[in-house]
């Protein structure tokens, strides 16, 4: 038994390494060292704990102190302080929006007071290397508890509990299990789908990564309630962290007796693969995955058959996102009737967002479902970055669609995003301010779909490029509005008559800012304005002469050296050179530079 | 590790492991043992102390009291000082504890809940 007194806890999870947690975990240990207490202090490296803009990030246990933005000389500090002599170290704590250091995070701050913890509860305190520690926190019980009940008994559980799978579609687990289960064959499958293609999307990396035994456990309970024998956790290759983390998780697993033959002493019998995945979008399609796990290209194939029915080989196949699946043991432990508490009547539980864009603090949140965009935003968000004012969240990654500030109020669930023309997806949600140009936005969006499809259906792979053509046009300033309409007509085409669900939700981004932001299109095609000043060819640079003190800075960091002017004299833009890059306005301390719309005419700009 | 066969065996893991999370101090405490480890509390052997107790703990499978370092409490005279506070009653503060008497001090106070009137320097909040 270890001796302990302090426990630090390092976030190592993808966000915090690439911030550079390793230095500062090697930093801690050898200066834990110099004073002797490496016996008594545990560093544990632990899952994402979501708060990611303020990696490395590190808890100290036992008093649960929370430090932010970590390096080699902080972890010295908080040897030498915090851990030698009891002393939190102020300057590296977490800071409250209005700037004061808040000690114990957990408890305090609103990022995490307002969320609900089911699939991410153990992201963060366990160390996802040692079974032991899912254990500790229940892990395996509702396995145990599982083999005690009869399957069908299971499914009804997952049924009552009303959860919905968090894939995309929120299609009703149970169901799908129930319809799996009744099909009679000689051999079934349970798939998990961590192919996470959505830009910005990381809860399912995190799960897997912070506590894949949940994963695992989930998969067993499927399998079992289904009748499969043989799991995959279909990966992709990008995310080498959760792979590790998974095997080992699944050696342990095996160890334990929870996977293999006889699980828990009951003739029950399964065990699970690993699948790694070349991480094209397309690939987290469902028939598209089963033909990637077969060794075919990973191309989407004509729904029905429906997986359930002749899934992967030809044999019933339920397939299950990452989420739904640590949902699982959760619910089977609790019961039905405790996950009903959270959410909504018809979007039970939680759901884990990945919040980005221009909110103060980004990261890995879950929130009950049901909870409205406002309290998202403001209170767990802290609110939109540099005060400026929210104008859209984009929901659903490139499936989804934009909602307008006019509906903050609005409840986060499957049917309210879905009456507003967006989706709740697999939880990416990005939060825009009006510098954010929806026109832009949606070509960001097609431009992924374009280079995604995968080209087996003329719609998605002919009509997606025309949308994106014609998005081009506009937001370089030479649209009309024929081609909004043209736009508008394309766009329902593919959502018709695409094969499989990249293609039909492709146009959704398109479709959501036109409904919305119409006034935005037509701007940039009548006016060759762009409204947010975001689409360089319809904005100049222009330097007032009356702010303007001269003191150089813009034409100094010009990359093109298109500014001119004397010392302390008002400075100038050659517009006809200008590449409308951004740097010099950054750099004036005076607010003297400012963009304008629509483009001045070139000639006029050079006196 | 065998194979887990059966829910009790199951529970055995699951409490084992409890002990060594709680250890984090992230679940209900009953109280805290403070050892001062400023520089003059380490150079009087506040570490051996530390390590003292936090065996006698793990000695007896005490989970409920966490054990923390603090600074220097400003009784340099008679470090290694400890600070025994615990649910309800008023913190006692230790002075000269070695290693032996530290194992006295969990054995005494943390277990059988009477104060250890020989080694006591001060009584109530500091
Ligand atoms: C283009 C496309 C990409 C998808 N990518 C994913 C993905 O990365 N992860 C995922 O779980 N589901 C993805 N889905 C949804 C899956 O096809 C499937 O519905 C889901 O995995 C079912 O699990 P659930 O019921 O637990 O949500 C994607 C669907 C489409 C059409
Ligand atoms: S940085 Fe601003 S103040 Fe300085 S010369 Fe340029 S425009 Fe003028
Ligand atoms: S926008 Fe770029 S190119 Fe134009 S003036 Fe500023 S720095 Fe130069
Ligand atoms: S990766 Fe560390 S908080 Fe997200
Ligand atoms: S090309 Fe893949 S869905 Fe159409």
């Amino acid at each position: 038994m270890p001796l302990t007194t302090n426990t630090i806890l390092i976030c190592a999870g993808g966000a915090c390494i690439s911030a550079g947690e390793k230095s500062v975990k090697d930093a801690l240990e050898e200066e834990l060292k110099k004073y002797g207490l490496d016996e008594v202090v545990r560093v544990i490296e632990t899952g994402c704990m979501g708060a990611c803009t303020l990696g490395p990030i590190a808890v100290i246990y036992p008093e649960g102190v929370f430090y932010q933005k970590l390096t080699p000389e902080a972890a010295k500090e908080i040897v030498e302080e915090h851990i030698l002599k009891g002393r939190i170290v102020e300057k590296h704590l977490y800071k409250a929006p209005e700037g004061k250091p808040v000690p114990r995070v957990h408890e305090e701050v609103p990022f995490f007071k307002k969320q609900v913890k089911i699939v991410t509860r153990n992201l963060g305190i366990i160390d996802p290397t040692k079974i032991e520690e899912y254990i500790a926190r229940d892990g395996y019980f509702a396995l145990a508890k599982a083999l005690q009940m009869k399957p069908e008994d299971v499914i009804r559980e997952i049924k009552d509990s009303g959860l919905r799978g968090r894939g995309g579609a929120g299609f009703p687990t149970g169901l799908k299990w129930e319809l799996a289960a009744k099909q009679k064959a000689e051999r079934k499958f349970v798939v998990c789908n961590a192919d996470e293609g959505d830009p910005g999307a990381f809860m399912d990396r995190s799960i897997l990564e912070g506590d894949p035994h949940a994963v695992i456990e989930g998969m067993a309970i499927a399998a079992y309630a289904i009748g499969a024998q043989k799991g995959f956790v279909y990966v992709r290759a990008e995310y080498p962290l959760a792979i590790e983390r998974l095997n080992i998780a699944l050696e342990q697993a095996r160890e334990y007796g929870f996977l293999g033959e006889n699980i828990m002493g009951t003739d029950f019998f399964f065990d699970i693969e690993i699948r790694i995945g070349a991480g094209a979008f397309v690939c987290g399609e469902e028939t598209a995955l089963m033909a990637s796990i077969e060794g075919e290209r990973g191309q989407p194939r004509v729904k029905p058959p429906y997986p359930v029915e002749k899934g992967l080989w030809g044999y019933p196949t339920v397939i299950n996102n990452v989420e739904t699946l640590a949902n699982v043991p959760w619910i089977i432990r609790n019961g039905a009737k405790e996950f009903r508490k959270y959410g909504t009547e018809t979007s039970p539980g939680t759901k884990v967002f990945a919040l980005a864009g221009k909110v103060k603090n980004t990261g890995l949140v879950e929130v009950p479902m049901g909870i409205t965009l406002r309290e998202l935003i403001y209170e767990i968000g802290g609110g939109i970055a540099g005060d400026k004012k929210l104008k859209a969240v984009q929901t659903g990654g490139p499936s989804g669609g934009c909602i307008p500030a006019e509906y903050i109020d609005t409840p986060v669930d499957f049917e309210s995003l879905q009456k507003l023309g967006a989706i709740m997806g697999s939880g990416g949600m990005i939060v825009m301010d009006e510098d954010d140009c929806m026109v832009d936005v949606a070509r960001f969006f097609l431009e992924f779909t374009v280079e995604e499809s995968c080209g087996k259906c003329t719609p998605c792979r002919e009509g997606t490029k025309k949308m994106l053509e014609i998005l081009e046009k506009i937001t370089s300033g030479e649209g009309t509005e024929e081609d909004i309409e043209e736009l508008e007509k394309l766009a329902n085409v593919i959502k018709d008559t695409s094969l499989c669900g990249l293609g039909q939700t492709a146009p959704n981004p398109v479709l959501s800012t036109l409904r919305y932001f119409r006034d935005e299109y037509l701007a940039h095609v009548r006016e060759k304005k762009c409204p947010a000043k975001k689409c360089k060819a319809l904005i100049s640079y222009v330097i007032d002469p009356e702010k303007c003190v001269g003191c150089t800075a813009c034409a100094r960091v010009c990359p093109v050296q298109c500014i001119s002017g004397q010392v302390r004299q008002p400075h100038v833009i050659d517009q006809a050179e200008c590449v409308r890059c951004g740097s010099c306005i950054e750099v004036c301390r005076f607010g003297a530079i400012s963009k304008v719309t629509p483009a001045l005419p070139v000639e006029e700009a050079v006196e | 590790m065998g194979k887990v066969k059966s829910l009790e065996e199951l529970m055995k893991i699951k409490e084992q492991a409890l002990k060594d999370l709680q250890l984090r101090g992230e679940t209900g405490k009953r109280g805290k043992i403070t050892v001062a480890m400023g520089t003059c509390g380490i150079a009087a052997g506040a570490k051996e102390t530390l390590k003292a107790i936090v065996e006698a703990l793990n000695e007896h499978g005490v989970d409920d009291v966490a054990v923390v370092q603090s600074g220097c409490m400003g009784l340099c005279e008679v470090e290694p000082t400890v600070e025994v506070r615990l649910e309800g009653q008023e913190p006692v503060v230790y002075g000269r504890v070695t290693p032996e008497n530290a194992k006295r001090i969990v054995k005494m106070h943390i277990l059988e809940g009477r104060v250890v009137e020989d080694l006591v320097v001060k009584r109530g909040e500091v």
